[in-house]
Parts: C-alpha cells; sequence; structure tokens
C-alpha cells in the first residue's frame, strides 16, 4: 500500500503539471486576448494603445516566459491580477469558491445517497415492480439535461408557490443556506444518480452471478450478509471509480446551474472570465478545478485500493 | 421406495448409518426454450463415511443434482418440483428458507469446481472460512480464526497462520482449492459434496487435492459425493458410482462391479473411452478427449425422445428401446440399470 501511496501520488504530481501546460496553451490559443475585446466593443482599434495595454499585461512576453511567471507566481501564491477588475485574482475567486463547493457536494451527496441504494434495492429485487419503477425513472434522468430539469423546477415553485427560491448572498444560517441550494444541487445530481443507480445494479446483478455468491450461500449465509457482505463490497468497486468520472462532470453541469438558478458561485464566473479573455482568472480557475479532480480521483484510487485488495497488494 | 438406496444391500451397515436419501429427485428449469428435465427422478441413499461418485457426460445433471441437494438451484429458472431429501431425520424439502440455512455449510457442504472464482476476492482466506464457523457453531470472530487456521493446517496449506491473511489472489490454485475444502468441511459436515473439484487444476495438484479430501473423509467420517468426469478418479477414489445420462440414473454399482461388468451401454461406453483417452491425447485428437467411444451427442433436455434417451447413440437399440423408457431394475445382484437390452458377459475392464 505504502508503494502505491507513493506511486500514484507522484502521478498526480505530473498529471497536474500536465494540466497546466495544457491549460496555458489552450487559453492562449482561444483567438483574441482581452485587448482585442475591449476595443471590439468600444468599435475602433488603437495600435498603439493596444501595444501599450499588451505590454502592461505581459501579453507581449514569449509565451514560455508567460507561463515560467505564471507559475513561478503560483508557486509563491501569487495568482496576479484581474484583468478586468483590476483586483488580485485571489480576491476575486476565493469568494466565489465556498457556495460553489458548497453545490457540488450537495450534488455529489445527493447522487451518491440516491444512486447508490436506489441501484442495490433494484438488483435485489431485480423484475419486480419497484425495480421496474426504479429503471424508468433513472432512464428520465439520463435523458433530462440538468438545465431543463432546473428550469421545470423553477416553474413548478413559481406555479405552486408563487415564489422562486433565489439564492441571497447572506442567507443566515448554514441549514437554511443548504435548503437554497439543495434544489440546484438536486438539479445538477439527478442526472448522476441516475446514471450511479443504473451502473450500481448493473455490477450488482453481476456480481450476484458470481462463483464466490454461490459459495456463500453454500455456506449458509443470509440473503442479507450474501447480498450486502459478499455482494455490495464486490460490486462498489466499478462504482466508486464512476463517483470519481462523476465528480468532475458535476463541474460541468454546475455552470449552467449557477446561471440558472442565479448562484453568485465560481462556475458561472468563470463563464464570464473566459469571455473577457481574463487570463488570470481562467488559468488559475480551471488549475483550481484541476486540482479538485486530480485530488478527487486520487481519493477516489485510494477508496478503490483499500476495497480492492488485488490493486493493494501488486508488488 | 422400491428403488431406493440399490447400494445400500452391497453395505453391511443398516438403515440407522444412513445419513443421506435422496428419492425420485426431480429438478426442472422452466426456460424460454422448454421445459428442461435437468434432473428427473434420481434417487440414492449415502452411509456415513462412504464415497460415491456421480459420473455423466457433460450436461447430465450432475451439478444440478449436487445444487439440489444443497437447495440452491437459481430460481428462477429452477425448481425442484418432486421427490424428497432426508439428511438423518430431516427432511430437506420441508424446511424453510431459513431452516435449510442452518444445514448449509453446516450439516452439507460443498466444494466447487473453480477454486479461481469461487472465493470472494475482496475477503481474506481466514474470514471467508471463519463465516461458516461463526454462523453454525456460535464461535466468536477470534476463536474462529484460530479454528480457521487450524482447518488450513488440516488440509496440509504450509504457514496457515500467515496465509489467513491472504486474499484469494495472493494463493495458487491448488492453494485455493485446498482452502476451499477447508472452508467446506470447517463445521464437520455429515455429508460433502464435491463437484469436479481437480479439473480446473494441474494433473500433478489434483492427486494432492484428492489425496487430501480421503484424508478428511477417513478422519471426519463425512459422506462423499463425488462428481467428476474421471473415470481414473472414480476408480481411485469412489465405492460405488451412478452413472446418468440426460437427467436420470441409468446405472449404479460398486466401483469394482461396475468396472468389470458394466451393464448400460452408455457406461460400457464411458469405461471403453478410458484406454484411448491418453492415445487420442497424444495425436491431434480434440484436447478434452473425454468419452470419444460414444458416437452422437447429448441430446437436448427440452426435446427428449420418447423412449431411453441414449437409443439414439445406441449400438443395441431396438424399436423398444424407442418407443418406452426401460424399467429401472436390479440386474445382477447389487448392480442395478435401466436399459432393455444390458451388456451381458462383457468385461470390461
Ligand atoms: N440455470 C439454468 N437454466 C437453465 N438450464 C440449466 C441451468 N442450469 C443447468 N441447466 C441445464 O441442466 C442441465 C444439467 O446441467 P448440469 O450443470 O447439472 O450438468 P453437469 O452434468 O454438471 O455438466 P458438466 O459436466 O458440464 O458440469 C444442462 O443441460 C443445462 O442445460
Ligand atoms: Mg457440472
Amino acid at each position: 500500500m505504502g508503494a502505491y501511496l507513493v506511486r500514484r501520488s507522484f502521478l498526480m504530481v505530473l498529471t497536474l503539471f500536465g494540466m497546466s501546460v495544457l491549460i496555458f496553451v489552450m487559453l492562449r490559443l482561444v483567438p483574441g486576448n482581452i485587448t482585442d475585446i475591449i476595443f471590439d466593443s468600444a468599435g475602433f482599434v488603437n495600435e498603439k494603445q493596444k501595444k501599450k495595454i499588451e505590454q502592461q499585461l505581459g501579453l507581449d512576453k514569449p509565451i514560455v516566459t508567460q507561463y515560467a511567471n505564471w507559475i513561478a507566481g503560483l508557486a509563491k501564491g501569487d495568482l496576479g491580477y484581474a484583468y478586468v477588475s483590476e483586483k488580485p485574482a485571489i480576491d476575486e475567486i476565493l469568494p466565489r469558491i465556498p457556495v460553489t463547493a458548497k453545490l457540488a457536494v450537495l450534488a455529489l451527496v445527493f447522487s451518491v445517497l440516491f444512486g447508490v441504494p436506489l441501484g442495490v434495492i433494484s438488483a435485489v429485487r431485480q423484475n419486480t415492480a419497484l425495480d421496474y419503477c426504479l429503471r424508468v425513472v433513472s432512464l428520465s434522468g439520463l435523458s433530462l439535461p440538468s438545465f431543463w430539469l432546473g428550469l421545470l423546477i423553477l416553474m413548478a415553485f413559481v406555479q405552486w408557490f408563487g415564489w422562486i427560491p433565489i439564492y441571497q448572498s447572506d442567507p443566515g444560517s448554514l441549514w437554511k443556506e443548504i435548503a437554497l441550494l439543495s434544489i440546484p444541487a438536486a438539479a445538477v445530481g439527478f442526472r448522476s444518480s441516475a446514471l450511479l443507480m443504473r451502473l450500481t445494479r448493473s455490477s450488482m446483478l453481476e456480481v450476484l452471478r458470481q462463483d464466490y455468491i454461490r459459495t456463500a450461500r453454500a455456506k449458509g449465509a443470509s440473503d442479507q450478509v450474501v447480498n450486502y457482505d459478499h455482494g455490495l463490497r464486490n460490486a462498489m468497486l466499478p462504482v466508486v471509480t464512476i463517483i470519481g468520472v462523476e465528480a468532475a462532470f458535476l463541474i460541468g453541469g454546475l455552470i449552467v446551474t449557477e446561471t440558472v438558478f442565479n448562484i453568485p458561485g465560481v462556475a458561472r464566473f468563470l463563464v464570464e472570465a473566459i469571455r473577457w479573455r481574463d487570463y488570470p482568472i481562467v488559468q488559475n480557475l480551471v488549475m483550481f478545478i484541476a486540482i479538485v479532480v486530480v485530488v478527487v480521483n486520487f481519493l477516489v484510487d485510494m477508496t478503490y485500493a483499500m476495497l480492492d485488495p488485488r490493486i493493494r497488494y501488486e508488488s | 421406495m422400491a428403488a431406493v438406496a440399490p447400494g445400500a444391500a452391497a453395505q453391511p451397515s443398516p438403515s440407522s448409518t444412513q445419513v443421506l436419501e435422496v428419492a425420485n429427485l426431480q429438478t426442472y428449469f422452466y426456460t424460454r426454450g422448454g421445459l428442461v428435465k435437468a434432473v428427473d427422478g434420481v434417487s440414492f441413499s449415502l452411509v456415513r463415511g462412504e464415497t460415491l461418485a456421480i459420473v455423466g457426460e457433460s450436461g447430465c445433471g450432475k451439478s444440478v443434482t449436487a445444487l439440489s441437494l444443497m437447495r440452491l438451484v437459481a430460481d428462477p429458472p429452477g425448481r425442484i418440483v418432486g421427490g424428497s431429501l432426508r439428511l438423518g431425520s430431516t427432511d430437506l424439502l420441508r424446511l424453510d428458507e431459513a431452516a435449510m440455512r442452518d444445514i448449509r455449510g453446516n450439516r452439507i457442504a460443498m466444494i466447487f469446481q473453480e477454486p479461481m472464482t469461487s472465493l470472494n476476492p475482496v475477503m481474506t482466506i481466514a474470514r471467508q472460512i471463519s463465516e461458516a464457523l461463526m454462523l453454525h457453531q456460535n464461535l466468536s470472530r477470534g476463536a474462529a480464526l484460530v479454528r480457521s487456521i487450524e482447518m488450513l493446517h488440516l488440509v496440509g496449506i504450509p504457514e496457515p497462520a500467515q496465509r489467513a491473511k491472504e486474499y484469494p489472489h495472493q494463493l495458487s490454485g491448488g492453494m485455493r482449492q485446498r482452502a476451499m475444502i477447508a472452508m467446506a468441511v470447517a463445521c464437520n459436515p455429515e455429508v460433502l459434496i464435491a463437484d469436479e473439484p481437480t479439473s480446473a487444476l494441474d494433473v500433478t495438484i489434483q492427486a494432492q487435492i484428492l489425496e487430501v479430501i480421503a484424508k478428511l473423509r477417513r478422519e471426519l467420517g463425512t459422506a462423499l459425493i463425488l462428481i467428476t468426469h474421471d473415470l481414473g478418479i472414480v476408480a481411485e477414489t469412489a465405492e460405488r458410482v451412478i452413472v446418468m445420462y440426460a437427467g436420470r440414473k441409468v446405472e449404479e454399482a460398486a466401483v469394482g462391479r461396475l468396472f468389470a461388468r458394466p451393464l448400460h451401454p452408455y457406461t460400457s461406453g464411458l469405461i471403453h473411452s478410458i484406454p484411448r483417452l491418453a492415445l487420442m491425447r497424444r495425436e491431434s485428437g480434440p484436447a478434452d478427449g473425454r468419452l470419444l467411444e460414444i458416437p452422437g451427442m447429448v441430446p437436448a433436455l427440452s426435446n427428449l425422445p420418447p423412449g431411453c434417451s441414449f437409443a439414439p447413440r445406441c449400438a443395441h437399440a431396438s424399436e423398444l428401446c424407442r418407443r418406452e423408457y426401460p424399467p429401472y431394475e436390479e440386474k445382477r445382484p447389487g448392480q442395478w440399470a435401466a436399459c432393455w437390452h444390458p451388456v451381458v458377459g462383457d468385461s470390461g475392464g
């Protein structure tokens, strides 16, 4: 396990390095920089002025130097200044993270809490009315885009309560905030809960067909023990991996949902920053998201190794 | 129940030592392709400490018979539709599921064919052996662990305390099968069913595993049902043999008698295919060269011919064979068969 941890950690650092290069290069491959956008919206181009701004922002330097400066800054904890607001990028990014983080965690918790147990129930009660119901619901979950579901939920609120759960920057208590966020979280998490449910179900069914399940029954173990002790632990292996992948996908869903529900989070802010080619915001924010995704995947792999001795004891 | 326990005649022991009595067992599968009578009217009995072999070609219902004894046939599609299973004085088919669970792994245990896949990959060997002990003998976790290590020692696993902590993938196939045996005999069952316990193993390991099973049977006094394709193993290990064909028992006798003078042409075919086996393997024939002697194929169980199901492949088959299923009778003392034209005067072996 120790060797595995070391190897895995090393891989994580390598991945992050690769990500940083990718983010940096891709961002610069997008046509135009902030000066183009500014003059475009102004309707004229002042070449001298444009050069001057580019010089100020360091956009005239070779791309390798720009990259080195960025990484050197990151190492010192200096993210640079946002082009648009001219405030330190960190002050723009940090305050927006908590609400998005809460939303993401809620959505993930929602999808796991519903997806996994319902998948297990569906598998254990295969081909019963309950199983069919759950399968239909999950199918609809897969085919319903989260923004559409979000809009439906909002419309339902308007229709029945004449009121929309608007997110306020100061919701009062944490519980109130969670209550407010749980609706958009459900909208985002519904799809992944449907996915997890289907995956858990098929994984569980696959496992319950295995020889060692029959062995467990032959020992006289009860259905409970067979399904949950022997079955579920094996069935969770692929599910855990997918939970990691879903955590990354969730962030994509958040961008739309933050817009639909008007939540002042990081995801919506990122889209805005991309429009302005606000490099310090975009590259640092995307890097931050990349770190989160990589760390989540690391945790997933650790969980996997904990669940599966075949990985843990690999030489 | 005239057909029950024909072998018992050959045994000196009275019925008080009889541990298992299977009468007219019928296990059917209700599949899309039709009704599959995987086990149709099989009867036999087993006395304490004896070894009974069940042989027959692939698909003849050996495994389903074994699983029926444990009441582990997948339902759906399978169901035990008739007959009775008596373990000692317990009628297994009348037990509810909870009572049956108390029997499984306790009074009847089973060793499966595939040691690679029959152990749970995410549980330690100790935990998998302990499970049965904790269920049936009310041992604490610690006591069960100690006992598990003893069992591993008993089946000849070196460094049992170390091995107990390991996971199945860390053990070789032979070691896993030993662990599997340890698990099955942990609660000292009255009946042990071994369903092709060695066919997934190397030839060199096979003999060792069979030796372990034989040793345990002697020491624990367990009655053994040995299911196998390998008549060589039968000759070495078993006392009595049941030959199955297409879900039915077609012959039963003591091993020596059966090999010397088989009654059913099918049995005769099986036996005659042994010496050829080695020969065929050396030539370019199919690697799995079992039963090359018997022409034709096993009929589909969902679509059996009206008369004797072996008739289409039988050299002696007559009009009668094709019309009516032969009665199962004692043709010679201690030797029973279902055949209209039993082989006579043949010495097969
Ligand atoms: N789950 C099932 N569903 C439908 N039919 C089944 C099922 N299990 C077994 N059968 C049928 O029962 C018959 C007997 O199968 P069984 O596994 O007992 O054969 P076997 O004698 O053990 O063969 P082998 O030597 O290959 O292990 C087969 O013909 C098979 O088609
Ligand atoms: Mg079989």
